[in-house]
């Protein structure tokens, strides 16, 4: 995610190791590459300039004397330097009102705002609100209201038809009423895309505001906006009680300096985060562990929270129950391991999440993920006795396998192999649980480099 | 997006057409706020030209998106036109800067020529949310103002309503619209070059879904889906559109790397500059891979996408 920047200033304390203790010269040069790195990840001037002269100030204290090398005491200092300006702890969407609970989407164009609207259904169902009624007040954009209904059909939320030709106003007085009268947990409100020099349009959605009165006032920004991401959020933070940001479009970039910004700015907690484009790709904000990943020590704490979610929690039951009625973990479930990775994301978003994910070149990623795929493809070719009994398979039927599949017996061979690992790894999961796996997981699962 | 749709705007639609360089000069007004009117209360405050003016200037540049190498660039060259030119009035670096920033944009500027094919066969690629639906939009409107006629292939088969965004705009400028039920865009597109040639069509404009360099299979799809257009016409795509999201920082050097080596780019356009401190992004552009911009997005009008010319924008600028 932010590899960019980790590998920076990585950089920079290499160059520190060689040296005994931090001096005024030797931590300037550093903080002008720390500099130079948060500028290219897009943190906004005046927030770098505010970080820098923090992480100066404790560099150059007595804390750098207890320190045992300068290196880790100014890894220490930017880390904890950096938590502190992305905010202390994740904080948590809000309920507090009389059901129906309004949350209001804010944001430019292109942020992000609709397809968050998707994401944040599955969110909310997690926190035990069940009705979600979701409608647009995008009266602007061509077929944006069209958007949202299929979105809405795909999160399976109810959604409240509008019409271009009604007043944005109009519409979510009408949706609110909707879910008054037909007792919904939580209503949507999308908006349109909105310059934040705009007054008509940043009027419009003050009056959408007074209307509805939302738990949640949500600014949707992109991850990659570069040094306006100051001024937006400084705008949409004056013109609205925003509540909280969803930061969107997260895995696509190697920086993401706005979400410094934007919290330093408007002072709101980062609540959520959106990672590809799938329903599920939505994720708390968790400030320590990004300050953690900036700094290259990986996600494995939120890569375990993810894992347990996307785990079909049945499909677990199953195979646990299996395992323990004596009967042994085969093929069957094998495959479903792999569709249950796919379901997480796959592969590149796991391995964003792993402590020394920047070795991992992007073409590796891509050929696991074909690889992924071939294997499916083999165990689809076994007859449904073969995948429950892999002692069947000898070589007349690796033959045909290796032929319906289109590969070698030589592959059938190597995912046979990969099976029986992934056996000895469930064994090990069903004592010890996630913890372990997680440490075995880059060994075992088909394909991994 | 639509002015017109805009009942507090309605009042203003019914006055006369801002012409199009008051309207960059509008859209640009943020950016100026930015750079300019910093430029100017910085220079105005100052006698002489110190290292502190120009660490001002570069705080300015780095705010603007101008990012650290092309920022670096840029004061390396005022400085050796200071020097060259043995400037020593404040007044005289405004107009070296502007120079400078001109020389360094000058390659960007080559206007999109859509002749010499028929079908004119142009892609449109670029990620999620940069603006390629609306750009498609805003180009038709100006290829029927030309008197060319335009199909519109509905290439972006994997977002939500994203064929009838299109086909909303393609009734808008009463243009045809090529989009498949099945959820191939390569196929889409193939259909929509053949249904050209056969109609003498002068212009195809072809959406893609918005994809992130990151994600390796979408990239490898476009890849397919350029390979699929050269198979309708081998001398297509004529023309390879990345859509840039102004707002988007130093990643647009990224994206127009990742995109370039996937497709071959041969233009760019720049959306969505008439918010605030915009632009700046261009120079970095110019510095690290000068591939020309061929239009920006300064305003929701149909009309408000303009070929981009180097000195009107650094005119605008610094008025």
């Amino acid at each position: 995610m932010l590899e960019t920047l980790s590998q920076r200033l990585g950089a920079v304390v290499k160059n520190l190791r060689g040296q005994g203790r931090l001096t005024e010269a030797n931590v300037q040069d550093a903080l002008r590459e720390v500099r130079v790195a948060l500028l290219e990840a897009d943190v906004a001037l005046p927030v770098v300039r505010d970080f820098i002269a923090r992480v100066r100030e404790r560099a150059l204290g007595q804390d750098v004397l207890q320190s045992l090398t300068p290196g880790q005491m100014l890894i220490g200092i930017v880390h904890k330097e950096l938590t502190a300006l992305m905010g202390e702890q994740a904080a948590p969407l809000s309920f507090a009102a009389q059901p129906p609970v309004v949350y209001l989407m804010a944001g430019l164009q292109g942020a992000g705002k609709t397809t968050t609207c998707g994401k944040l259904v599955r969110v909310i169902r997690e926190r035990g609100k069940k009705k979600v009624l979701m409608v647009s007040c995008d009266v602007y954009r061509p077929a944006a209201i069209e958007q949202l209904k299929t979105v809405a059909a795909q999160a399976e939320a109810d959604f409240f038809p509008s019409d271009p030709t009604q007043r944005p106003a109009a519409i979510a007085l009408a949706a609110l009423d909707h879910a008054r009268r037909h007792h919904y947990d939580v209503l949507l409100v999308d908006t349109a895309g909105r310059l934040h020099v705009d007054e008509a349009m940043m009027q419009e959605i003050q009056e959408l505001h007074r209307a509805l009165d939302p738990v949640e006032t949500l600014f949707v920004v992109d991850a990659m906006q570069g040094q306006d991401a100051v001024n937006t959020a400084r705008a949409f933070n004056e013109a609205l009680p925003l509540t909280g940001v969803v930061l969107t479009k997260l895995d696509g970039d190697a920086r993401g300096g706005a979400a410094l910004s934007v919290r330093q700015i408007t002072g709101r907690p980062i609540k959520l985060v959106g990672v590809g484009e799938k329903l599920s790709g939505i994720e708390v904000f968790h400030p320590e562990r990004m300050a953690s990943r900036i700094l290259g020590m990986g996600d494995v704490l939120s890569l375990i929270e993810e894992a347990q979610k996307g785990v079909d929690q049945a499909e677990a039951l199953k195979v646990a129950k299996k395992l323990k009625a004596g009967k042994g973990f085969d093929l069957e479930d094998f495959k479903a391991q792999i569709q249950q990775m796919k379901k997480m994301g796959g592969l590149s978003t796991l391995m964003d999440k792993l402590p020394g994910a920047g070795a991992v070149q992007a073409g590796d990623l891509a050929a696991g993920e074909k690889q992924m795929r071939r294997v499916e493809g083999i165990i689809n070719a076994m007859t449904p006795e073969e995948r429950r009994h892999p002692a069947l398979l000898k070589a007349s039927r690796k033959r045909r396998i290796a032929a319906g599949s289109g590969v070698t017996v030589q592959e059938v061979n190597r995912l046979l192999a990969q099976f029986e690992q992934a056996q000895k790894m469930m064994k090990t999961l069903a004592k010890g649980g996630m913890g372990k796996m997680m440490g075995r997981l880059k060994g075992i699962l088909p394909g991994m480099p | 997006m639509f002015s017109f749709f805009k009942s507090a705007k309605e009042q203003a639609e019914e006055a006369p057409k801002p012409s199009w360089a008051q309207r960059l000069r509008a859209g640009l007004a943020r950016t100026r706020g930015a750079l300019s009117q910093k430029v100017t209360g910085l220079f105005a405050g100052r006698t002489k030209i110190d290292e502190e003016l120009y660490e001002e200037l570069e705080a300015i540049l780095l705010t603007a998106d101008v990012g650290v190498e092309a920022t670096g660039h840029v004061l390396e060259a005022l400085r050796a036109r200071v020097r060259r030119e043995r400037l020593t009035e404040v007044g005289e670096l405004r107009d070296a800067l502007k120079a400078v920033l001109a020389e360094l944009l000058a390659p960007l500027e080559r206007p999109l020529e859509v002749s010499g094919h028929q079908p004119f066969v142009i892609m449109l690629a670029g990620i999620n949310g940069a603006g390629k639906t609306t750009t498609i939009g805003k180009l038709a409107y100006r290829y029927r103002q030309e008197g060319r006629s335009v199909m519109l292939a509905a290439g972006d088969t994997f977002r939500a309503a994203a064929r009838e965004q299109l086909a909303e705009w393609g009734a808008r400028n009463q243009v045809e619209v090529v989009s498949g039920t099945g959820g191939d865009p390569a196929a889409v597109i193939f259909d929509a070059i053949q249904s050209a040639r056969a109609r003498g069509i002068d212009v195809v404009l072809a959406d893609t879904a918005g994809r992130l360099p990151t994600q390796l299979h979408l990239m490898e799809e476009i890849r397919k889906i350029r390979r699929v257009i050269g198979k309708a016409d081998p001398s297509a795509p004529h023309e390879v559109l990345l859509v840039l999201d102004a707002n988007i920082g130093q990643n647009a050097l990224l994206q127009v790397q990742a995109f370039d080596e996937a497709l071959g780019v041969t233009g760019l356009v720049l959306t969505k500059l008439d918010g605030t401190a915009k632009g700046g992004v261009i120079a970095a552009l110019a510095k690290r891979r000068a591939i020309p911009v061929r239009f920006i997005g300064v305003g929701e009008g149909l009309e408000d996408l303009q070929p981009f010319r180097v000195d009107e924008f650094v005119e605008a600028l610094f008025e």
